[in-house]
């Protein structure tokens, strides 16, 4: 600071002013983008993480709504520690529950991958009526599940009325219980039937995004239909076959809506899966929101560790990018 | 406000340019959305807001006697201006579930709603429902002593009445008169189990199943006439000190006869059949007989209205073996509009809505099982003919307090009257499904019963 050399100082004074403010304006420019962005935030946060950490809270508590001195929210609830994570692994449903909640979603996954892929590869060639067609398989996603659930059981597989046993009369197969002689077949069969169009829109995508020239040089090059499908088609479809069954299984996991309509989880534990279970010792009939919660704790974390092996396993294809 | 789940492991293999990182939030947000799937489901909201015109909210099951109130709440607010009646129809399952989120959260979203046999005595016991006796004691008009005395008792809980009935049921044994004489059976009044048996085999053939009987899981669907058939077998829940009974021989003899006759002359796909299914099957001529409500009756067209015969249940046994139901109006202890809310309960059941309902909209309509003075008005008698003495006698010797053979520490016929019921019925219910379904035996469903019911008799052993 010397009076001497007076241009220096305010130069000085002024350059960092001019860095300071560029420093704040990159900060105002920051919250500037981020300010509209936070009312939907903290809404996102406020509505799914205060009642998963509530979740997480009534897990180690006692608290069944049928129960005396058990009314508001937070009090009069018995401290239960682990007892109601401790009851899951005694009782035998969760196990079931489980099992059940992994064979419903591996095998609607796969068959309705598999059926995607097929219906995809149709409505990508040039067939009459593409467009109509697109439409019309759109349509079971589009589809209230409960409402989809009622048909397939009540006009489809009803052995009285049902359109199904009425086609298979001829057969001798008039008068059989699809629903429960066949449970799981069933609910996998309504959900193939509505994820199909899913993976099918998925590929779809990804099968247009393909160069037409490529197939048409692997023709010139003596490659058959098969063999261009395994080697070119296939591979190039692949990212988007994964992320559709990451996606898809996300939700399948989450099945409830059709299993309530089509068997109630039954019959016996048939078809119980970790959502249904959850519905029935919960709000269903048991009103255990102790138990409940902590089913519900242990769906998400088994929920995590799928997401993250089926991250790592499938989506091997990133690794395969960045060989590339 | 740092996401909790970008920690979790959901880092993709290395060199994972652009495409990874959306991706990994965006399944960080699915993850979030399962996560707040499953945790809202527990919850229950909702509060109700006090207006200078009294709005009242009812929650009412949705059947057709329901519906005719609904058309008729006008005429209860040309009487009475100052009371806005708002009602909600919801189907049995989705109406108990709603109902007793409310009451046990104490949220007040209703200020009457109908609930039954089953939860009327357990709710006023935890003090969830008002009792009425006093605000009935106010209307000299309202007859209390009209009420059909079953259906009182059920009703009552330390002889005061929690709430007013609405309409009652038992349960009978519908037929179609045509096909049981074409086959040269006759239905005797009161039918032991056997007859029936040996009925539903010899009229049933390829096109019209023997009989309908409830196969549909649920406590409140299969349990009920399954249990009315373990009372009159000698069966029960639990002995005198809460030991659960449900492999006893007479609990099994029970479960197999039920079983085999589904299986040998019931109706095709039982496991989903309920009331609804059972009377779709018998108003169209697929099943001969069925065994249900006697609620039942008052739905029939076509043939089955004309040609049907109804009989006492099926006796084995314990004579009168039928059920007793009534949806009734309860208040909850947390509603602020009392006074409102019985004003109508009071309309909604007393004689003269009765007399309206026939006068307005048909005899037919009429709320049965509810009142003795319903049975001697003359036009209902015409209209209700040949189900109305056997609904009112069935009803008269249901008596929740002694359904079985042996004595039991438990009230109630087709349902044990305990909180746990719900979730123990629904349970076991599903087990006898897969026995019906042929995925398990009797003896093997008896056995899972068997542990889940004696789970529970362990809390009343004290």
């Amino acid at each position: 600071m010397k009076t001497s050399n007076g241009t220096v100082l305010p130069s000085v004074v002024e350059r960092g002013g001019v860095r300071e403010s560029a420093a704040s304006a990159a900060r105002r420019d920051a919250w500037a983008r981020r300010l509209p962005l936070l009312p939907a935030f903290i809404y996102v946060f406020l509505v799914t993480q205060i009642p998963f950490v509530l979740t997480i809270y009534y897990s180690f508590f006692r608290w069944n709504l049928l129960k005396e001195g058990s009314s508001s929210l937070f009090s009069g609830h018995r401290f239960a520690g682990l007892d109601n994570f401790a009851t899951l692994l005694t009782n035998g449903s969760i196990r079931t529950a489980v099992a059940n909640t992994v064979i419903l979603t591996v095998s609607v996954i796969a068959i309705s991958v598999v059926l995607g892929m097929a219906v995809a590869m149709l409505l990508n060639s040039e067939v009459f009526g593409k467009g109509l067609m697109r439409t019309l398989m759109i349509a079971p996603f589009l589809i209230m599940p409960t409402a989809g659930a009622l048909i397939w059981k009540d006009t489809l597989f009803n052995p009285l009325f049902g359109l199904l046993p009425y086609l298979l009369s001829p057969f001798g197969l008039g008068r059989v219980d699809w629903v429960n002689r066949f449970p799981m077949a069933t609910v996998v069969a309504v959900e193939v039937w509505r994820w199909t169009p899913f993976m099918m829109l998925i590929i779809l995508a990804g099968l247009q995004s393909q160069n037409p020239e490529i197939l048409e040089a692997a023709q010139v090059d003596g490659a058959g239909a098969v063999q261009s499908f395994r080697r070119i088609t296939l591979p190039l479809v692949r990212p988007f076959i994964e992320l559709g069954a990451l996606l898809g299984s996300l939700f399948v996991v989450q099945t409830y809506d059709s299993i309530y309509m089509l068997t109630f989880g039954g019959p016996g534990e048939d078809t119980t899966n970790i959502p249904f279970l959850l519905y029935i010792v919960g709000p269903g009939g048991g009103y255990n929101i102790g138990q409940a919660s902590a089913i519900g704790v242990v769906a998400v974390i088994i929920t995590i560790i799928v997401a993250t092996f089926a991250l790592r396993t499938l989506f091997s294809i990133f690794r395969v990018e960045a060989r590339r | 406000m740092h996401n909790p789940l970008a920690d979790m492991p959901f880092r993709l293999p290395e060199r994972a340019p652009a495409v990874s990182r959306p991706l990994a939030t965006r399944l960080a947000g699915l993850v979030i959305a399962v996560l707040a799937a499953a945790a809202c489901s527990p919850g229950a909201g909702g509060g109700g807001g006090g207006g200078a015109q009294t709005t009242i909210t009812v929650a009412a099951v949705d059947n057709p006697q329901m519906a005719d109130l609904k058309n008729l709440v006008s005429e209860f607010q040309s009487k009475h201006s100052d009371i806005q009646v708002k009602i909600v129809t919801l189907p049995e399952d989705q109406l108990r579930t709603q109902v007793t989120q409310d009451v046990a959260a104490k949220s007040g979203r209703y200020d009457l709603f109908t609930i039954g046999t089953y939860e009327v005595p357990l709710w006023a016991k935890k003090g969830w429902i008002e009792n009425l006796s006093p605000f009935i004691a106010k209307d000299s008009s309202y007859a209390p002593d009209d009420l059909i005395p079953g259906i009182k008792t059920a009703l009552s809980y330390k002889s005061n009445l929690y709430a007013v009935p609405f309409y009652g049921e038992s349960s009978m044994l519908m037929y179609r008169k045509d096909i049981l004489s074409a086959a040269g059976v006759t239905m005797p009044d009161h039918p032991t189990w056997d007859q029936v048996a040996a009925a539903a085999q010899k009229v049933n053939s390829s096109s019209v199943s023997g009989i309908c009987l409830r196969g549909l899981p649920g406590w409140g669907e299969q349990l009920a006439p399954l249990n009315t058939v373990v009372n009159t077998f000698g069966g029960r829940w639990y002995d005198a000190q809460w030991n659960a009974q449900l492999t006893s021989p007479q609990f099994k003899a029970a479960v197999t006869f039920y079983v085999n006759l589904i299986k040998t002359a019931g109706e095709p796909g039982a496991g989903n059949a309920g009331f609804t299914e059972c009377l779709n099957a018998y108003n169209s001529g697929k099943v001969a007989m069925w065994y249900d409500a006697t609620v039942g009756a008052s739905n029939f067209t076509g043939d089955a209205a004309k040609n049907s015969g109804y009989a006492f249940a099926p006796t084995k046994v314990k004579d009168w073996s039928g059920w007793l139901w009534a949806w009734s109006l309860g208040m909850p202890s947390t509603s602020k509009k009392k006074d409102a809310a019985w004003t109508f309960a009071d309309w909604a059941t007393s004689k003269d809505y009765i007399k309206l309902v026939g006068t307005k909209l048909g005899w037919a309509h009429v709320p049965p099982g509810t009142r003795s003075s319903t049975y001697q008005l003359s036009d209902y008698q015409q209209a209700a003919g040949g189900f109305a003495q056997v609904t009112l006698d069935s009803i008269a010797h249901a008596d929740v307090t002694r359904a079985t053979v042996d004595p039991v520490p438990y009230v109630g016929i087709q349902y044990v009257d305990i909180d746990e019921f719900q979730q123990l019925g629904d349970q076991v219910s599903q087990e006898f499904a897969k026995v019906i379904a042929g995925g398990q035996t009797v003896d093997e469903a008896l056995q899972k019963a068997q542990q889940l019911a004696a789970a529970v008799g362990k809390n009343y052993q004290h």
